[in-house]
């Protein structure tokens, strides 16, 4: 990443035809993300914009946790489908903001992280406050209410660690930024 | 100084701060109290040193003297950090890792509140992104302060000893210097007075629920983060954070 590279602009030439564009994200849509292998780095929001520059395919992604060590594998990825669908020398940009947040995952993304055994966000980023106490998380295994968060990290930093009282069973939370 | 030195020398405030509070909670790897704890201290550290990184890229195109953001990072000796004496103080026991955690993240939230909304668009990116990492990071060891604060007697003394061992590095997170004043005068980073009173009004929040009595506010002394002038224990840090990199420079695997 470059600092120029933190803001986004909208470049509007685009020499491919729509179908490329679309063909694209269908490509972007079988990358799946290295640490939650469900789902794809569409349906969690890291892919912005798709567009056609001088004659590239450029993709812009946003990174999800600033330390995320999962963010230059997801690239290298990306780059590799690209080129195996045909793709020549596809543009990798990234940028920092809009900062990425759990909003942007797809109501697709939700389903395949719940059946995945992982609780999706709860509620909206936006409405949070500081120090207030954390919402209450389903049970992805048995859909009870009543669990409990054992850390507010899990095995990865974009999840916490909770347990359900029901089922006895832990489980990872999305967290909600 | 210049405009351009002012923000140079505050980014590399940002940086080397979380930079060296992401080593320090990195030497907890293999050795926390419990599998939960170490996860979450390895995390925050992930956070911060992500940050530390986007921070030096944005420096290094201001320095524009062909060094890299890990060139900022491995090859600068002591005198050239410019993080919080408090970050660089060793870890101690429990209470002191979560004080200093605290400490920090009621200073990090604060300032980057204020630079969510900067006039420098790569600023406002970099502190937006990081915004979100630290309220979770305050959120959580505003936690342990409380637990361990208003725990057991045992617990309580140790957050005690804690906050008294810190305190007197406090000064640094309310200080409001020349270059603040000329940054914040230009937009650039948001009012210090304002980031000094919001740090005060957390700290006094959490260590009251916490039943921890503050000292009187830490005064100024000859040690100063900001120029270079560090504790006895940044050197040792450093000494094994660049090892590699003195050692075999440009290594890369």
């Amino acid at each position: 990443m470059r600092a120029g590279e933190l803001i986004g602009s909208d470049r509007g030439a685009r020499t491919g035809g729509p179908a490329d564009i679309g063909r694209a994200w269908a490509v972007l849509d079988g990358v799946m993300d290295p640490e939650v292998p469900v789902v794809s780095v569409v349906q969690l929001g890291i892919v912005r914009e798709v567009g056609w520059d001088g004659g590239h395919v450029r993709v812009l992604i946003t990174p999800t946790y600033s330390g995320c060590p999962a963010t230059e594998v997801i690239e290298a990825d990306i780059r590799a489908a690209l080129e195996t669908a045909g793709f020549q020398l596809p543009r990798i940009t990234s940028r920092l903001a809009p900062a990425w947040t759990t909003d942007w995952i797809t109501e697709q993304g939700r389903q395949a992280l719940l059946a995945y055994g992982i609780a999706p966000p709860s509620g909206t980023a936006s409405k949070r406050s500081l120090l207030e106490p954390a919402a209450v998380i389903a049970c992805p295994h048995c859909g009870g209410a009543n669990t409990e968060r054992l850390s507010e990290f899990g095995s990865t930093a974009c999840k916490a660690l909770y347990r359900c009282l029901d089922c006895r069973e832990p489980f990872d939370y999305f967290k909600c930024i | 100084m210049n405009p351009l030195d002012d923000k140079i020398q505050w980014l590399l405030r940002l940086g080397d701060s979380a930079l060296i509070q992401g080593q320090r909670l990195c030497e907890w790897c293999g050795h926390a109290p419990a599998i939960e704890e170490e996860l979450a201290l390895m995390n925050v550290g992930l956070d911060l040193i992500g940050q530390a990184r986007n921070w030096y890229e944005y420096a290094v195109v201001l320095l524009a003297d062909g060094r890299s953001a890990d060139d900022l990072a491995f090859r600068r000796d002591d005198r050239g950090f410019r993080n919080l004496l408090l970050v660089e103080q060793p870890n101690g026991d429990y209470a002191v890792t979560m004080a200093r955690q605290f400490f920090y993240d009621a200073w990090h939230h604060a300032a980057l509140s204020g630079m969510a909304a900067s006039r420098d668009e790569h600023i406002a990116a970099i502190a937006g992104k990081a915004l979100k990492e630290v309220t979770y990071h305050l959120t959580r060891s505003a936690e342990w302060v409380q637990r361990l604060g208003d725990g057991t007697e045992l617990s309580h003394q140790r957050m005690c000893a804690a906050v008294e061992r810190l305190w007197r590095f406090t000064f640094e997170l309310t200080e409001v210097d020349e270059a603040q004043a000329r940054l914040a005068a230009s937009g650039i980073i948001g009012d210090p007075a304002q980031r000094a009173g919001a740090w005060k009004a957390t700290v006094d929040e959490v260590c009251g629920k916490a039943t921890v009595p503050l000292p009187a506010p830490a005064v100024p002394n000859y040690l100063s983060g900001r120029n270079g002038l560090h504790t006895e224990h940044l050197g040792p840090l450093l000494a094994e954070m660049q090892y590699l990199q003195r050692a075999y420079p440009d290594a890369r695997w």
